[in-house]
Formats: C-alpha cells, structure tokens, sequence
C-alpha cells in the first residue's frame, strides 16, 4: 500500500509566506499555461489593446481636443493602461465565480493547505496577468508615437500605481465573483465599462456637464491615470479640483482604501461559504 | 465483535437548513473503518449535504460528527488532512493535460516537484491513464475525466474518501471503471463513503448502504439483508403457453402455499419461496408431469429497487 505522509501544515510565519508563494505560482503557472494554449486568449490578450488604441487614437481621437492642449494619443495612453487595468477585475470575477460553481473551490477548501494561499495565489496570477497585458499596451503606445518623457524611474513609478489599482480591485472581484453565478459575473460589464469611461480615461473631466464632471474627479481609475500622465509626463494632468491637484496621493490611497476595505470583506465571505 | 469495530465517520443528530427545507432532519450515520459505504437516495434527499458537512465544507445547524476521528465543526484542519473528495461538480482543468492536472493538484499539497512527478506517475498507472496522460483532458471521455478527479482526490491517499455520485451521467462501460478504481481504493485499507442514486451501483459495490430520504436515514444495512427484509426468495417462473397460466400457478400454490403473482402479459408467475431447492424441484416435477413447457425459472432474491421503493413508499404514506 502506498503511505504517502502529508507535508506538515506551516508553522512558522515565513513557512507560512513560503506555502503561499508557492501556491500562488502553482496557480499563476497553469494560468500561463492556458494563454499559451488558448489561440483565442492569445488573440484576445494582443489585438483587443491594439484595436482599441486604433479606435480611439485614430477614429474618435481624430475628433477630440486635449483641454491644456497637447497630442490626444500621448493623453489617451495613460487612459488606455489605467482602463485595461481596471476591466481586469472581470477576469477575478469570471475565474472567481466559474471555480465556485465548478467544485474547484470545494476542493480547495477540503484541503489541507493554506487558504489564504489560495487566494494570494489567485492574486498573483492575476497580476502576472495584467503584467502581460500592460506590456503589450506599453508596446502599442510606443507606435503610435506615446511616450514617456521623465526617466525610466517615473515611468516605473506609474507602472507600479497601475498595477497597485489592479491589487487592489483583485479583492473586489474575488468578493463579488462569491456573490455571483459566472453568468452574471460575465454580465458585469454592462456595470464596469461606464464605469471606467465616467473618469478622465478618454476624456478629461471639464469638459463633462458639472455632476458628471464631479464624479469623474473623484473616480479612483481617474487618480491613477492622471498620475501616470503626471509621471509619465503626458498632457492633461493636473486642473482645477483638489482631487485633479492630489493626483498622486490618491492614486495610493484610493487603492490602499479599496484593499481595506475589500480584503476584509472577501476573506469573511470565503469563510462563509460553510454557511 | 461489534464493540471492536472501529468507525471512520460517526454522525449524531445533524441538522441543516436552507430556507424553510430542511435538507437534513436529524441524520446518524457510524461508517466502520474499511468499507464502502453507500448513501442512497432520491433527488433532494440531502446526500450531498451530508457529504459537504462531513468534507467542513459546511456547518451543521445542530449535531455532531467525527472524521477519522476528528469533530468536523471544531478541529476541520485535521479532518482534511485524512479526507478526499470528489464532489458532483468536476474539478478537473480541460486545457491542461492529466498529468498537469495531477501534479498541479499534488504541488498544492506541497509534494515537491519530483515528488509530485512521482505521484502523478503512480495515480495515472493506477486509474489507468497513462496512455492519455499527455492528452488534454478536453479530449477526455466522461469516465476517464471521472477517474481523473478521483486521483486527484487520492493525491495524499485518504482515509476516508468521499465520493459524490461518482457515476451519475456515465455510461455503463465508464461506470464499471470508475467501481474498478473505488475497489482499488478499499483494498488499500481506506475507507469510502459515496452516495449514488443507483440502486445497482450501491449493489455492486458498498459494503452497506444507508438510504437517505427526506434529511434521514431511513434504512440502513448490508445490500443482502436489505433486500431479504422485504421478503425472503421468491420463485420466479416464465411458462411458454399463455393457456398453461392457471394450471401452473396451481401447481406453484399447492407447492409454495401462496396465491402467485400472475402477469399474463409476460407468461410470469411469481411466488414466495421457504426451502428453496426443495420447492423449485418439487414444482418442476410437477410441471413436466403436467406437460407444462416452461421458458424460464429462477429463485432470486427481490431487487434493491423493491427495497427502495417500498422504503420511500412508506415514509410517504406515513
Ligand atoms: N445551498 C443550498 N441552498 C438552498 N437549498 C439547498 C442548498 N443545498 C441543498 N439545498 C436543498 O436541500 C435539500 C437537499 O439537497 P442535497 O443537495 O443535499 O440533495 P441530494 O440528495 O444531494 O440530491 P441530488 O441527488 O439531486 O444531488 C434539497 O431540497 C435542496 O434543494
Ligand atoms: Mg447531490
């Protein structure tokens, strides 16, 4: 008979961060597996930022005034990262809700492992994800003739503001992908993309009527992107508003009060599940 | 003998309810270490419920159980060190191939890389996938996508497995391979506690089930004595002349006693039996010296379905 000892649940804490390092490549790497293998996710993941840069760099932009003045592609581009970066809170809730339904989850909580592994696991994933997808972007935006124009180190520094915005929306999909069959999760969209149009992505907020004007400053997506323009050195930062003049310190705390606010949440409903 | 036996499940009392259903009404369940145990059941009867409480996959309203030893409310991280699962849901991933499947699950039970290679290898030869084991599991057939999520669930080799109608929309030749890989299971001393809609299935292959209905278990004991607790053998006999019905079911009464059941339909004539081999010979002298020819004659035992129905019948009726 074969006797297998199960490895020992952790105990010290950096035991505990190794599991869930661990776990979370596990988990990241058979995500990549699946772009790798899915022709669709591949063309999905390439041409779907493309396509969009073309649509609205050339066909819309053709057609828009940055207010400030300056070239409406090097303002859209910033648009373009934050908005991929806030619709990839779908993926958390489509993967969220379909393992749920598909018995994936139950394993997972049947097993002896880490739970919190699984979920940072997740995360992980999620981010290696939108690594790629900013990558891609970044390349597209070099084409057609973006750029970054204050050193490497701030262009960083908005690479590491829109992948925090990405974190922190991991919580809020892994909380309403609990709540939701993978149909209606699916279905969110109809919800997120006014969502993240109603924010300075495509449009800088002045030249909205004032409620909507309002709401647009005060976007989250709308703090980090107009600090990306700022440390990438695009047009259209900055403005009148408190909200327009504190770009950067919210693009921090916008995502470090969503992830309080949301870990919380989805890690009481992940343990609810035995409700 | 009885107070020796060990039990690897023991449930008292568990309750659990959904909105104004109660999905279990007071169910005792005492699985003895190393045996099949069956849960059988209509839709809705609460098997899964069961299953997912004794898995810590849910909380019980009132009651109590132990797994391997271990209160599922209060100690579940020991309880799922000795358990696996295999749930009516399908766990496995289509794009990856079986053996990624495998050795991504073994990986998040913290085998080490050529430890989990080595695992992956064993369970693929075991459940007979090794020559698929490069395939994409989306080009899997039902049972062998089954048997992959039971090896899966037998990564740490359990000691108690748990297996959620393990076969329910399987064909037949599927279904004789997955009761293969649980026989496999048991004969390594673990014990498995799966629940099935299919009377034949908890036949075939529980030591002794438990029929479940309505959040209870109404009956529960081995196949063999279920079946004779509605009635002992019965002689079973298909005459080939419908004409020669009435004269052989005379003879069946003077022999067994008992008025038969007649089908004229069939040419069936059914009737409880005592001494078994004394009474089908004595009714088969009978029928040849009356030039009866007969097509077909068995004793046999009623079927799990009898049982079953009659069960539930009555729990209906009361
Ligand atoms: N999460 C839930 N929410 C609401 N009702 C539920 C839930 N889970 C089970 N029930 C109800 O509890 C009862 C028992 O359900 P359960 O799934 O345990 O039955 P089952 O015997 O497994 O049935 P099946 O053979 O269809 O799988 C049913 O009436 C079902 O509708
Ligand atoms: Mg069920």
């Amino acid at each position: 008979m074969t006797t297998l000892i199960s490895p020992a649940m952790p105990r010290t804490r950096i035991e505990r961060l190794r599991w869930t390092l661990a776990d979370g490549w596990v988990i990241a790497r058979s995500y990549l597996i699946h772009l790798v293998r899915n022709p669709t996710a591949i063309l999905n993941l390439l041409f779907y930022p493309m396509v969009m840069v073309l649509l609205f760099g050339y066909v819309f932009g053709s057609a828009m005034n940055v207010s400030g003045g300056g070239d409406y592609r090097e303002f859209l581009m910033p648009g373009m990262f934050g908005q991929t970066m806030a619709v990839g809170v779908m993926t958390t809730m489509i993967v969220v809700a379909t393992q749920a339904t598909r018995g994936v989850t139950d394993r997972y909580r049947s097993m002896p492992i880490s739970q919190s592994g699984v979920v940072l696991g997740r995360s992980f994933a999620d981010l290696v994800g939108s690594v790629l997808e900013l990558a891609v972007l970044l390349g597209c935006g070099l084409v057609v003739g973006w750029s970054w124009h204050r050193g490497i180190g701030a262009a960083l520094a908005a690479v590491g503001l829109l992948l925090l915005l990405r974190f922190s929306l991991i919580w809020v999909g892994i909380y309403v992908g609990l709540m939701l069959s993978p149909e209606s999760a699916s279905g969110a969209w109809i919800v997120l993309l006014p969502l993240t149009m109603l924010a300075n992505t495509f449009v800088s907020p002045d030249l909205m009527p004032g409620w909507m004007g309002a709401i647009a400053e005060w976007n989250p997506l709308s703090a980090t992107v107009a600090a990306c323009r700022e440390l990438f050195g695009n047009p259209g930062w900055g403005g009148g508003s408190w909200a327009a003049e504190h770009a950067l310190t919210l693009a921090i705390c916008w995502p470090v009060l969503i992830t309080l606010i949301f870990l919380p949440l989805s890690a009481r409903r992940y343990r609810r599940l035995d409700r | 003998m009885e107070g020796m036996t060990s039990f690897s499940v023991v449930a008292e009392g568990l309750r659990k309810r959904y909105g104004d259903t109660w999905a279990l009404d007071g169910l005792d369940l005492a699985v003895p270490e190393g045996m099949v145990y069956g849960l059988l059941g209509p839709n809705g009867a609460g098997k899964t419920t069961v299953v997912r409480i004794l898995t810590t996959l849910v909380r019980a309203d009132a009651g109590r159980a132990t797994v391997a030893g271990f209160d599922v409310a209060t100690q579940s991280a020991q309880v799922r060190h000795h358990i696996g699962l295999t749930g009516q849901q399908p766990t496995v991933d289509e794009i990856l191939t079986g053996r990624e499947n495998l050795e991504m699950w073994a990986r998040l039970h913290h085998l080490g890389a050529a430890a989990a290679r080595r695992r992956a290898g064993e369970l693929l030869d075991r459940f007979g996938l090794t020559e698929a084991a490069g395939k994409r599991v989306r080009h899997y057939s039902g049972g062998m996508r089954r048997r992959l999520d039971l090896a899966i669930a037998f990564i740490l080799a359990p000691r108690v497995l748990f297996l959620d109608e393990p076969t329910t929309g399987l064909d037949p030749r599927s279904r004789t391979e997955v009761w293969q890989s649980v026989r496999t299971l048991v004969a390594d001393g673990g014990t498995v506690v799966m629940t099935t809609q299919y009377l034949s299935e908890a036949d075939h292959l529980a030591h002794r089930i438990a029929v479940i209905d309505a959040g209870r278990v109404v009956a529960d004991d081995t196949p063999e004595r279920l079946k004779s607790q509605i009635g002992g053998d019965q002689i079973d006999l298909v005459v080939h002349e419908a004409g020669d019905l009435t004269e052989a079911a005379g003879v069946l009464l003077r022999v067994t006693g008992a008025e038969p059941a007649v089908d004229a339909d069939t040419r069936r004539l059914i009737a409880p039996v005592r001494d078994r081999i004394a009474a089908l010979t004595e009714v088969m002298r009978e029928l040849s010296r009356l030039d009866i020819a007969v097509e077909d004659v068995a004793l046999r035992r009623p079927t799990l379905d009898e049982v079953f129905l009659n069960l539930t019948k009555e729990r209906t009726a009361a």
